[in-house]
């Protein structure tokens, strides 16, 4: 990544809420977290190609949490031995999604550039806070233990803004030794015949992980993509609708949950 | 509150269930004064469209009063007596602005299933299973509505609840149907169908200017009400050949337009009906399109086959050859309910037609069961079966 020579412990004494949100997964074993990855890609995996059930549906996300919290039990432990991972070779997760919005470039670009809005239409973000300058403070949830379904716990890391021209095109990175190391890029361009604007994101998360990584980037791969794209969808919902429809919290005859 | 859940194939059963609440901005409650019973509702019911989960209150044809509404709904207050289109849309996607309203991009709330059975997901309906967005359907006390501006229309004083009811789904859906049939002044047309769907389009057709409408069924007591009430010529098909009996009526030249509001459970005769049933049952085909068929064989060179009644997946021995080498156009959709609704109400205001004849069973919410049962095995009459909430 864009930290060629950083080698030491990142910031974390300057961002107290990135080192409090990363305790909570140092109690996780080495062990555990190649199990997370690995057996979170293959649920992954497994629960993609069988999407259309429910039960599909819930390995992948089960899937992709269990990387994402293997993906980031990694990254704290190279932040203590002092390795520099940017430049192991592993292959990240990277997806490209796009969506038509029948809004203006301009009305589009500006939600998403106001980047507090993010967790209105991304799943797993809590909270973005710009801080000043081009640098911004992103805390996604994560579920502490998949199994147990016990309590969302958080993770955090800090970005800058890399590169906007605007109404046109953003991309940000994560800062060096961010728990989940990961970049993006949103570019807007005009639809055809006044159909509004297109939003193809590209996001990429890279995990440290050398031959296992890479396994799991391309076993997961198709699991984000689908969390890239229903991030989009209901971004242009969120546009288009004014809100994003919903059925959870709704009435009907099952005892056990209500949707 | 009651309300009438599916339970599995050809089960259904009335439960206590938790009173809906607003969910987003933009929502409703509308307290059920009737509900009734779709033909669609069939397929679910016979297990036909997947994507049913035991519980799912269903029901989508209703009118009723506002009870509560969200912070975003500015047009509709407390008290208002409406009737609720069955398909929802956003009103800001580009098919909403195209009045194209059940294709709406955002109104399905779990738009994973038609996105990947048909390429792109296609608009929520009320209580017609998760593939169409998994919305607690009618059949109940109270309802949530989604976008409820776009998807509740105020019922001019004047008009009766029986005679607004099928302005939610049966009118809009057999005027759509009429309507993409592109009739013009004078025309021959042909409805496959005579339940509620069908009679409406037989009305619609008369009201956009056909010179001669045919409907075929098999049940006499809808090919009599055919005949009583929108005035029309019948075949039944169980007792002739429609083929031969529809050359015969047009002088050899065969029907101009032709309207399918049967869809993907068709009745039909000999072996083309075992062939069908077989193939349904073993789920090779998921439709079984007799009439689709039929209509596509009997239309005229150069006609136009709507089809309106319901199909969910794959047919088979589908005449292509026919279709491409006499020319014929294909129009097809769930309906477009915003586009028709106020246009209808004001016909059924002003008396030109009024569908509360379909209406022959209301029904408490406890007799679900028996209220679909009546309806699927066409026992006593039953045009269709109406739930009164409220008594």
């Amino acid at each position: 990544m864009a930290n060629s020579t950083k080698t030491s412990a990142p910031s974390d004494a300057k961002n107290p809420q990135t080192q409090e949100a990363g305790k909570h997964l140092t109690n996780v074993g080495t062990a555990g977290r190649v199990i997370s990855l690995l057996g979170g890609a293959a649920l992954a995996y497994h629960g993609w190609t069988k999407k259309d059930t429910a039960v599909g549906k819930s390995l992948t996300t089960a899937g992709a949490y269990l990387v994402l919290r293997g993906v980031s039990g990694f990254c704290a432990i190279n932040k203590a031995l002092q390795i520099d991972t940017a430049h192991s070779g592993a292959a990240g997760f990277e997806v490209t999604s796009s969506v038509t919005i029948l809004k203006p470039r301009n009305e589009v670009y500006q939600f998403w550039r106001q980047l507090e809005n993010l967790p209105k239409f991304m799943a797993y973000l809590e909270e973005v806070k710009q801080t000043g300058g081009k640098r911004s403070h992103w805390v996604a949830k994560v579920p502490r233990n998949i199994v147990t379904k016990e309590k969302l716990t958080t993770i955090a890391w800090d970005a800058e803004i890399e590169q906007e021209e605007k109404n046109s095109r953003i991309s940000w990175r994560s800062l060096p030794g961010s728990e989940v190391e990961n970049s993006g890029e949103v570019i807007f361009t005009d639809a055809q015949a006044n159909l509004g604007t297109v939003v193809q994101a590209t996001i990429s998360y890279h995990p440290p992980l050398g031959i296992a990584g890479e396994l799991a980037a391309k076993l997961l791969n198709p699991a984000f993509k689908e969390l890239v794209k229903q991030d989009l969808r209901r971004f242009k919902r969120l546009l288009e609708a004014g809100e994003i429809p919903t059925i959870i919290g709704q009435t009907s005859g099952r005892k056990d949950e209500n949707y | 509150m009651k309300a009438i859940c599916w339970e599995g194939i050809n089960k259904v059963s009335t439960e206590t269930v938790p009173d809906p609440t607003i969910l987003n901005p933009r929502d409703a409650i509308v307290r059920v004064f009737l509900s009734s019973v779709c033909g669609s509702d069939l397929h679910l019911l016979g297990g036909y469209i997947p994507a049913m989960r035991a519980g799912d209150i269903i029901g989508h044809e209703f009118m009723g009063e506002i009870v509560e509404v969200g912070p975003e709904v500015k047009k509709l207050k407390k008290g208002d007596r409406v009737v609720v289109c069955s398909v929802l849309s956003c009103g800001g996607c580009e098919f909403c602005q195209r009045e194209e309203y059940s294709l709406c991009d955002n109104s399905n709330a779990e738009p994973e299933w038609t996105e990947k059975a048909y390429g792109y997901p296609v608009a929520g309906i009320f209580g017609y299973s998760h593939a169409l967005g998994g919305y607690a359907g009618s059949h109940a006390e109270y309802t949530r509505i989604p976008f409820a501006e776009n998807t509740c229309f105020k019922v001019p004083e004047g008009v009766s609840n029986e005679s607004a009811l099928f302005t939610s789904d049966a009118f809009p859906t057999g005027y759509m149907a009429a309507d993409f049939a592109g009739i013009e002044p004078g025309d021959t047309v042909v409805v496959w169908g005579a339940g509620g769907v069908g009679l409406m389009a037989m009305h619609s057709a008369w009201l956009l200017g056909a010179g001669r409408v045919i409907a075929i069924d098999q049940y006499p007591y809808r090919l009599e009400q055919a005949l009583l009430r929108a005035k029309v010529e019948v075949l039944n098909f169980r007792e002739v050949d429609v083929l031969q009996a529809l050359k015969d009526m047009t002088g050899g030249r065969g029907p101009d337009r032709c309207i399918d509001c049967v869809g993907m459970e068709a009745n039909s005769t000999g072996i083309e009906k075992i062939y069908d049933y077989a193939k349904q049952y073993a789920r090779l085909q998921n439709d079984r399109p007799a009439v689709l068929r039929q209509a596509i064989m009997a239309c005229r060179k150069g006609g136009t086959v709507s089809v309106i009644g319901v199909y969910g997946g794959f047919v088979d021995k589908f005449p292509m050859g026919a279709a491409m080498n006499k020319g014929l156009t294909f129009r097809m959709g769930q309906q477009f309910g915003q586009r028709y609704i106020p246009k209808l109400l004001d016909i059924v205001a002003r008396g030109e037609v009024d569908p509360a004849y379909l209406l022959t069973h209301k029904l408490s919410l406890d007799m679900g069961q028996e209220g679909y049962m009546m309806f699927k095995e066409k026992t006593n009459n039953n045009m269709r079966s109406v739930f009164a909430p409220a008594g």
